[in-house]
């Protein structure tokens, strides 16, 4: 058989997905006397021009991490789904968004004045601010456009698969590719985890009172060992948010922030899981209820901290 | 034509939607800017419930409930009362003013309190204009 053609490539993202593609350690040299990488920006020397030689769909897999934030990321997304027979959104930016994603609260222009003229470490006496377009001595320059609202890949171009999560857990990239290798793959659509339900069915702690009076923050409480981290009034996103990572995050008093995205049958995550906050606040007394919700500082950020690129607003509205 | 404010109306089956009817059978004048959707409690109008009705077109948001105390499931618009004011919360941050959305109790025997809420939350939101959810910011290039 002849060996598969694998491409990876990066876009608004941190780097961490590379990492976690690496973490599935000595299993990569399964993986490579399986397939042949053809285009990895992170790790071997093959231009764009390379890739735009290569004939349409002469690449079977095509791992996409990272989200859409200018035009750059959207012209290597176009151009890698025509050259790839199988598209895979590979972590939280590609799958919906995730951290750059919550740019979608600003757009371009308070962007870049934040960025170029009023952070406290930034010297700019003549206030320059990137242009598409510049003409030098030498020549003119261009860079990419930067856009207004960030993307998801889904939103930009057709995709296959997703695998979740900021970054994937090694568990469910392997999963996804040993589906790849062994060529069972499942329904197209499909996002590849080993347990298509809520964090809690893989999170030990017992949930029963569902009751609180007070949310915190997570630096403000050392949380009991094991009674539910929601029902001790921390952001635990685990109910909103598909399994299949293990759990990791509870099991280690840390409250999970929802990186594997909505469950199966959610169009938006952060509605969902605002919905169960709200069921959990322990009042009847409109005064009392608006108290406990004061505790939430950002409730975008908390409940929107990975899928706001792909919620049903995207973005906030700006005047 | 000019622009007519859109208002979804989520009513309960049991208070404010009787309430409704009250308010048609007594032929009282109101505004016809709130197109109606029973539901079963004020309680089933989830948040994306809400975020979908902007998405779609709508101007503004208006759910009715039992009174508190008085829900034919007993404790559903108590459940309600907690998520709104959450939601309102995070739709400031999101740009969407806050009036758009509102959340007011009416019994079956309040016809002329529907048709008071409604003529208001019809002037409120005509005054804020139109809801474009991905104004000009929102296109990319």
């Amino acid at each position: 058989m002849a060996k598969l053609k694998l491409a990876l490539y990066w876009a608004a993202s941190c780097g961490g997905c590379e990492i976690a593609q690496l973490e599935i350690g000595d299993k990569i040299l399964k993986l490579v006397e399986a397939a042949d990488i053809v285009f990895w920006p992170v790790a071997i020397d093959v231009k764009y021009k390379d890739v735009e030689a290569m004939p349409d769909q002469s690449i079977d897999v095509c791992l996409f991490n990272g989200a859409i934030r200018n035009s750059e990321q959207e012209h290597m997304a176009k151009m890698l789904r025509n050259k790839s027979k199988v598209m895979i959104a590979y972590g939280s930016c590609a799958h919906e968004g995730c951290i750059p994603g919550l740019a979608n609260m600003f757009n371009r222009q308070s962007i870049f004045e934040r960025v170029y003229l009023e952070t406290p470490s930034t010297v700019n006496k003549e206030k320059v601010i990137p242009q598409t377009r510049y003409q030098a001595p030498e020549g003119e320059l261009v860079i990419p456009e930067f856009y207004d609202t960030v993307k998801t890949l889904p939103q930009t171009v057709d995709v296959d698969y997703i695998i979740p999560g900021c970054p994937p857990e090694e568990r469910t990239t392997w999963l996804a590719l040993e589906a790849l290798l062994s060529g069972k793959l499942p329904p197209k659509g499909t996002v590849i985890t080993h347990n298509a339900k809520a964090v809690c069915d893989d999170c030990p702690r017992e949930r029963n009172v569902k009751k609180v009076k007070k949310i915190y923050r997570t630096f403000e409480i050392v949380p009991e060992p094991v009674i539910c981290l929601l029902e001790q009034g921390l952001m635990c996103a685990g109910i909103a948010t598909r399994g299949g990572c293990g759990a990791p995050c509870p099991q280690a008093n840390m409250p999970c922030t929802g990186c594997y995205g909505p469950v199966d049958g959610v169009i938006d995550q952060g509605a969902h899981f605002l919905n169960a906050v709200a069921s959990v606040i322990d009042s009847n007394d409109p005064v009392e209820i608006q108290r406990i919700i004061d505790d939430i500082q950002d409730p975008v950020g908390t409940f929107y901290r990975y899928s706001l690129a792909d919620s049903i607003l995207r973005r906030a509205r700006i005047k | 034509m000019s622009w007519e404010p859109k208002i979804v109306g989520f009513l309960c089956n049991w208070c404010s939607y009787r309430g409704a009817d009250l308010a048609g059978t007594t032929r009282l004048k109101f505004a016809p800017n709130v197109k109606v959707i029973k539901v079963p409690c004020s309680t089933r109008v989830e948040p994306a419930f809400v975020l979908k009705a902007f998405q779609f077109g709508a101007d503004g948001v208006l759910i009715l409930g039992c009174h508190p105390g008085d829900c034919h499931y007993v404790e559903g618009n108590y459940k309600t009362m907690r998520r709104l004011p959450l939601l309102k919360k995070m739709l400031a941050q999101l740009g969407v003013e806050e009036a758009r959305v509102r959340l007011d109790w009416v019994s079956a025997s309040e016809g002329e309190k529907y048709a008071k809420i409604v003529n208001d939350m019809t002037e409120v939101v005509r005054a804020l204009g139109p809801f474009q959810p991905n104004n000009k910011e929102g296109n990319n290039g």
